[in-house]
């Protein structure tokens, strides 16, 4: 409201077909937050909360870095903002600062760590890679995407890691394949030692990494993605079974020991609103035609016909 | 006009208003309040007041509407309580103010709530204001929350002259009022919003989005934005699950929950983003005001609605007002019964939700009859949703990052009721972030005592 400094975005960067990079204007965010936590921020007046990961932050200039998917209605929106216009809220750091950042020094400085980010989890990744990097930590990581033009942060990521691996569904750039061929590419075929994967991303690559390093015994730290609302615990939206007990993502999370996540939950949960978002833009596609469509469609007959 | 009886008062019909979320109760007209009015006698040794936890002067506003001087009585009013409106609205005046009212031994007791409310809109529709003070002293405090405990205490405050913050987690302030409790009964641009731009009349400033403890922690506000003292009226707002089989299926929800996409982020108006499951048949879980307010808002979005409450009618601890609202809408009642299971089919979706009977046993510790199974009486109920009100409990996040701040086991902070002093010198805090769940009136009453001894921490540092 009235006290609030206006969340102005003052960089915006297209990285990918429909995955977008800002920066937007929040001293309070930037002042204390820390790798692993999010941010909720609502495009306009009538607009939903939308969770996201913080990709970085710059204390001095007071800003927050979001690298988001456009993919339904509000990250449309969001994506449609350029440079100089604002949100209307934004707000955070939420959520529990990343375990390795939290892990005592002694004790992390004896970890082989490897990261491995699918599609837009290479937004999340970035932060603890970097952080690790600046508190002399190496790291290796994996990136995978459907394909070359959806890997993004490669050059980012690579300022800090120790080695970058990409993984393509299709084949179009490094190992051809999914994150999981990359794994064991690299510890059963190179012999590689992990001793912990962070693994951030759908929540379905998620769900297949852990039950690949289960069988490999590694530590894998995932970050969970539910449905949320208030993103401080008000809610319950975002529960999440983990190791049998009731955890609140928003709150206990985001990160939690990937082996003991009920991911078929998860996922049921996640696809929870897909038929009433789905039937609200097809009322709203249908609007669209009847309002311009229509008219191209009387323009376009003759020349067809 | 039969003195033993009310002025009746317009409601819409239930008929309609199951398709609609205006308000429920239209309030009286100024004659009609005049009449009501003249209905209090003006007792010597008025035993209202003692029933109203801010001790409004009751017969002495009741008294100004008598002589149609309604923005006297509402000077009055507003001497004790900043957000009349609200309280006229959703006091559960039944068991305060009215309950030991003279009038309601041989008859009914006078309507209160209802005059406190006209007197409330009238002046709110009359442009009048709470007078800004005329000095300030410059300095500076934090409100944390900007529930009707933090909304009373920044008034307070603010009325003596200090140089007041509201901090409020959530983009939209007023706790509870906004997210909460439905738009039929308490309208959120015409009521809630006006009571809260008095507000900053007086000079209170409001920063939302802001998490204490996650965006800046209480010590950070004290030692490096120069806040001299602080209230904490964060309210208790994380929700309690039952803990059986199935609660995590889809079509489950917390009534925080299904209230918040409906109240705050309107979801019940299609032109709002944010999504909301209508369901066909829902049961809600619970028999107090949030439980009522989660079932009126599931009818009025389409549902078939009803109430599984595992006491009996005497013991619901809703308003009676919402109850006799809920039943005129068509929501049934399962008293005397308990969910056990929540029936999942095979894509995770509710199906249905196992109850079991109960019968009323020995008085509890609180003093009500403990409820106990009937054995073998279990049956199922068809249901697609299912939404829990069974209670709620403060957010640790304060206690856990403000050092040296106590709270008890039930995780509400130790605060002296008279004063609300906590553990750390120049923290103050009340609502429900201390009592636990409870009304909207004793916040009020817990902000404005908290100022008080605040203003005189202040004063003799
Ligand atoms: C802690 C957290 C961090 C996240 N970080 C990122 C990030 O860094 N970059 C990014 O692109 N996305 C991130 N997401 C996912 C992002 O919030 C969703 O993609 C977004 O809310 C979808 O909104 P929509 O309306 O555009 O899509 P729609 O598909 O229209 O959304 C439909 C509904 O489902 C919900 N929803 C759908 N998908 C998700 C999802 N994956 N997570 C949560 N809610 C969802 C939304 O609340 C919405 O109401 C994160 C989610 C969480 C919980
Ligand atoms: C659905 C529902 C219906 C109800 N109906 C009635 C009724 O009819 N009559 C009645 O008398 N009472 C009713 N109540 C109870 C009443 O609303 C509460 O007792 C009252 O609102 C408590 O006031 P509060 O100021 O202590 O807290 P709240 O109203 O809960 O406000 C607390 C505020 O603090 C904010 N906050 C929390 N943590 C932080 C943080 N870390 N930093 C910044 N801000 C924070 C929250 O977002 C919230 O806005 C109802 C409650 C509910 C949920
Ligand atoms: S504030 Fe509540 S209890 Fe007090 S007089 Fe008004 S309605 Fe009655
Ligand atoms: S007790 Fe009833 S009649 Fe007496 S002053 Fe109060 S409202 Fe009037
Ligand atoms: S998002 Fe509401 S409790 Fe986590």
């Amino acid at each position: 409201m009235t006290e609030n400094h206006a969340y102005v975005i003052v960089k915006k960067v297209k990285l990918a077909e429909s995955i977008y990079l800002m920066d937007i204007k929040a001293p309070r965010v930037a002042a204390g937050c820390q790798p692993g936590q999010f941010i909720i921020l609502i495009v306009d007046e009538k607009g939903e909360r939308i969770p996201l990961t913080i990709c970085d932050y710059d204390r001095e200039q007071g800003t927050v870095t979001i690298v988001f998917q456009a993919l339904g209605k509000s990250t449309k929106q969001l994506a449609e903002l350029e440079e100089g216009q604002a949100v209307r809220d934004f707000t955070g750091p939420l959520g529990q600062v990343s375990e390795l950042v939290k892990m005592p020094r002694e004790e992390l400085g004896k970890k082989k760590v490897l990261f491995v980010a699918g599609g837009v989890g290479a937004a999340p990744v970035y932060p603890q890679v970097k952080w690790m990097k600046e508190n002399g930590y190496e790291a290796d990581c994996i990136i995978g995407a459907r394909s070359k033009d959806l890997i993004i942060l490669e050059n980012e990521i690579g300022k800090y890691a120790k080695n970058v691996y990409i993984s393509t569904d299709d084949g179009s750039y490094g190992i051809k394949g999914n994150v999981n061929d990359a794994i064991r590419h690299l510890v059963v075929e190179k012999g590689e030692h992990y001793d912990i994967i962070v693994a951030i991303g759908p929540m379905i690559m998620m769900k297949y990494v852990c039950i690949l390093t289960k069988e490999l015994d590694i530590k894998t730290i995932v970050s969970m993605n539910p449905i949320m609302v208030d993103g401080t615990g008000m809610c319950g939206a975002c529960r999440l079974t983990i190791g049998g007990a009731v955890k609140f993502a928003c709150v206990d999370g985001p990160e939690f020991d990937g082996h003991l996540v009920n991911f078929d939950e998860a996922m049921k949960r996640l696809s929870m609103y897909k038929t009433v978002e789905g039937r609200k833009m097809l009322k709203e596609l249908e609007g669209d035609t009847h309002h311009h469509k229509g008219c191209e469609c009387h323009e376009e007959l003759p020349k067809n016909a | 006009m039969d003195v033993l009886k009310r002025v009746p008062i317009k409601e819409q019909n239930p008929d309609e208003r199951i398709h609609n979320f205006d308000e429920v109760c239209l309030g009286y007209t100024k004659d009609e309040a005049v009449l009501e009015a003249g209905r209090c006698i003006q007792c010597k040794n008025p035993r209202c007041v003692q029933g109203c936890p801010v001790s409004i002067d009751i017969p002495g506003f009741i008294n100004a509407v008598v002589r149609e001087d309604i923005e006297e009585a509402y000077r009055i009013i507003n001497k004790y309580s900043a957000l009349p409106a609200i309280c006229g609205r959703v006091c559960p005046q039944e068991t305060q103010c009215e309950k030991n009212c003279i009038r309601g031994i041989k008859g009914e007791p006078v309507s209160i709530g209802k005059l406190e409310r006209f007197v409330a809109d009238w002046a709110r529709e009359n442009n009048i204001k709470p007078k800004a003070p005329e000095k300030k002293n410059g300095i500076k405090v934090a409100i944390i929350g900007s529930g009707p405990a933090g909304l009373t205490c920044a008034k307070e405050m603010a009325e003596r002259g200090y140089d007041v913050t509201v901090f409020e987690a959530l983009h939209e302030p007023g706790g509870v009022l906004v997210y909460g409790i439905p738009e039929f009964r308490l309208p959120k641009e015409t009521v809630v919003k006006p009571e809260i731009e008095n507000l900053k009349e007086l000079g209170v400033k409001i920063e939302t989005n802001v998490i204490v403890g996650k965006s800046v922690t209480i010590d950070e506000l004290m030692d490096e934005e120069g806040f001299k003292a602080v209230f904490i009226g964060t309210g208790a707002g994380l929700p309690k699950f039952m803990g059986i089989p199935g609660e995590n299926a889809n079509g489950v929800f917390s009534a925080n929950e299904y209230l918040t996409r409906s109240n705050l982020m309107k979801a019940f108006d299609s032109n709002y983003d944010t999504p909301i499951i209508t369901g066909k048949r829902v049961a809600v879980v619970g028999g107090g005001n949030v439980a009522m307010d989660a079932a009126r808002t599931a009818r009025r979005l389409g549902a078939e609605v009803m109430i599984v409450y595992r006491r009996s009618e005497a013991e619901l601890p809703a308003r009676v007002e919402e109850v006799h609202h809920a039943k005129e809408e068509g929501i049934q009642f399962y008293l005397l019964t308990n969910p056990k299971e929540i029936l999942v089919d095979d894509n995770g979706w509710v199906r249905g939700m196992r109850c079991v009977r109960m019968e009323l046993g020995e008085p509890d510790s609180s003093g009500r009859r403990r409820p106990v199974e009937v054995e073998g009486s279990d049956f199922d109920l068809e249901v697609d949703t299912v939404i829990m009100a069974i209670g709620t409990s403060p957010n640790p996040l304060i206690i856990s990052t403000t050092n040296g701040l106590q709270s008890n086991k039930h995780g509400c902070i130790v605060a002296d009721e008279a004063t609300g002093k906590t553990s750390r010198e120049g923290i103050f805090a009340g609502g429900d972030a201390v009592t636990g769940a409870a009304t909207v009136i004793l916040a009020m009453g817990a902000g404005k005592a908290a100022a008080a001894a605040m203003d005189e921490y202040l004063q003799n540092k």
